[in-house]
């Protein structure tokens, strides 16, 4: 009794351990079979792999460009200006003074002090109002220090710096110039929200040329699908192939998508650098790397995977023998 | 091993196939189905296979009643029984062997397993030497040959046939019945539909005539 169940035992595990060796033997064959097709029909698959691939490769691209953008700005954050408007009585030679207490200070670099002739004077001619000007009475224009804090100052630092000089004793104004970094910032956000938006329905796009592409091997194999339901192939059984199409297409297109982006940032490295020496800078376009390929090529096996499972769960189980 | 108890089948339209059809088919017997075109073979085979249910009633194969077979359990219960088909239903752009293989590849049986016993099975209906051959080079008769091997390659214990030798000559039907016998002998249960009385009434095996959907002659055995 005890050995018969004993045997029955045994006899379930191993039929457990077949099915995992018939369930892993079946996914080598369906990756096999279906690399195999794909690889066989040449053109058509070159198509796909290039439509998903320049699908993944513009918002990745746009993201690298990005990237490389905010790198080179980080550089800028902490020269930004400080203005002082100096109160009218003040005369030329205390604002110099005051200038060169300034001076003294850790957190200010240098200061540079504007007398209230030189600021009509440059005023008028940048402006084109040389004759309204020369009508006035007065100069309407104050003294002004141009402060620039030391370098590496952080933007709150900055910011409490031109507080404290506000404060100061003959000073009217203090006016920090950073819109054109904040407005740089802003742009950066609003280009990289864009490139998320634009990241998100090419991603979609992809999932849906996938499906499509999917559906239409499907329909290209109805006959032999009824066939195998008939002699009792299951549905996940039927299924597995497509999954695979769906993975090495996906595959494909990432492989297309890292090596456009690659040749666009090689086009685009020597420009960018005699650019960059123009200004005496060394910057240099940093690349996807490995592991961005890589992470490319997964990104694409999963959407590939994404959309055969749309077209499969959508059409195969219409396919039944009649 | 199958069983039908009062089987009705109504399609949709609101046309009888099969009215109130009982018979039951011992293991090991081969019967024929015979009827005209229309009279329900057809609709009857599918129950078995469970590509349609019945309305009423209940059919029993092997024991189990198929109403408690859920959508889940058809591809277990198709692969239990070997189908032949009348259009054969080749995969054409595979060769022979591998069309014969595909109930093994889904049954998931290791390579050395699918070979012999795809060997065996080509040679048992006389198709060895065309393993690499591709199903359009065949004639009629040895496609029908490759679907029969396809059908027993697993070894089931039920042989179903659908106008097995509708497109073929007289001697060749003869040769594809004796294969049929051939496996009832070794213990596979057979049903064969048929429409040519000629050819079975001379083979004498139990005959189920259908007429309209009603079971007309040899409900009991």
């Amino acid at each position: 009794m005890t050995a018969a169940r004993r045997e029955g035992a045994r006899q379930s595990r191993a039929s457990i351990a077949n099915r995992y060796d018939a369930w892993l033997r079946h996914h080598r064959l369906s990756a096999a079979d279906s690399l195999h097709r794909v690889l066989t029909n040449k053109l058509s698959t070159l198509m796909t792999f290039m439509v998903i691939g320049i699908a993944l490769a513009l918002p990745v691209g746009l993201n690298v460009a990005l990237d490389n953008a905010r790198e080179l700005s980080a550089g800028w954050e902490s020269p930004s200006q400080i203005s002082l408007f100096l109160e009218e009585q003040l005369s030329a030679a205390e604002g110099q003074e005051l200038a060169a207490a300034l001076e003294q200070r850790d957190d200010v670099a240098t200061v540079e002090f504007v007398s209230r002739q030189d600021a009509l004077a440059e005023f008028s001619a940048l402006s084109g109002f040389a004759d309204v000007l020369s009508s006035l009475e007065d100069n309407p224009l104050p003294d002004l220090l141009l402060v620039s804090p030391a370098s590496g100052l952080a933007e709150d630092a900055v910011v409490t710096l031109k507080g404290e000089l506000a404060d100061r004793e003959g000073v009217a104004e203090a006016v920090l110039d950073m819109e054109w970094l904040q407005r740089l910032n802003s742009i950066m956000e609003l280009s990289q929200r864009l490139v998320l938006a634009l990241g998100v329905l090419l991603v979609f796009g992809v999932v849906l040329i996938l499906g499509n592409t999917i559906k239409l091997a499907i329909e290209s194999r109805r006959e032999e699908i009824v066939i195998v339901k008939l002699v009792g192939g299951s549905n996940p059984f039927v299924r597995r192939p497509f999954l695979y199409t769906g993975l090495w297409y996906g595959f494909g297109g990432g492989l297309v998508a890292a090596l456009l982006v690659s040749a666009s940032l090689w086009y685009l490295g020597k420009p960018v650098a005699r650019l960059a020496a123009l200004y005496s800078s060394d910057f240099s376009l940093d690349g996807l790397g490995v592991m961005g390929a890589l992470n490319l090529l997964v990104l694409g096996g999963l959407l590939g995977l994404a959309g055969a499972w749309l077209a499969v769960t959508r059409h195969l189980a219409e396919i039944e023998p009649r | 091993m199958i069983s039908f108890q009062r089987v009705s089948k109504r399609y949709a339209e609101g046309h009888d196939a099969l009215r109130e059809v009982s018979f039951d088919i011992a293991k090991d017997d081969l019967v024929f189905l015979t009827g005209h075109s229309g009279a329900g073979k057809s609709t009857l085979m599918r129950l078995i296979m469970l590509m349609d249910r019945a309305t009423r009633g209940k059919v029993l194969v092997d024991g189990v009643d198929l109403a408690t077979v859920g959508k889940r359990g058809i591809p277990g219960h198709r692969r239990n029984i070997g189908v032949v088909f009348q259009n054969h239903q080749l995969l054409f752009d595979r060769p022979v062997f591998d069309n014969v293989a595909l109930p093994l590849v889904i049954g998931g049986y290791d390579y050395r397993e699918v070979g012999r016993r795809v060997r065996a099975a080509l040679d048992k209906v006389g198709l060895l030497s065309k393993e690499r051959a591709m199903p359009l080079t065949l004639s009629g008769g040895e496609q029908q040959r490759v679907g029969i091997a396809r059908a027993v390659v697993c070894r089931p214990r039920i042989l179903l046939a659908d106008e097995p030798t509708g497109n073929l000559d007289p001697e060749l039907s003869a040769e594809i019945m004796r294969l049929f016998e051939d496996f009832n002998q070794v213990g596979v249960t057979v049903l064969i539909a048929s429409h040519d009385l000629a050819l079975i009434s001379r083979l004498r095996h139990r005959i189920l005539t259908l007429k309209e959907g009603r079971l007309v002659n040899g409900g009991v055995a």
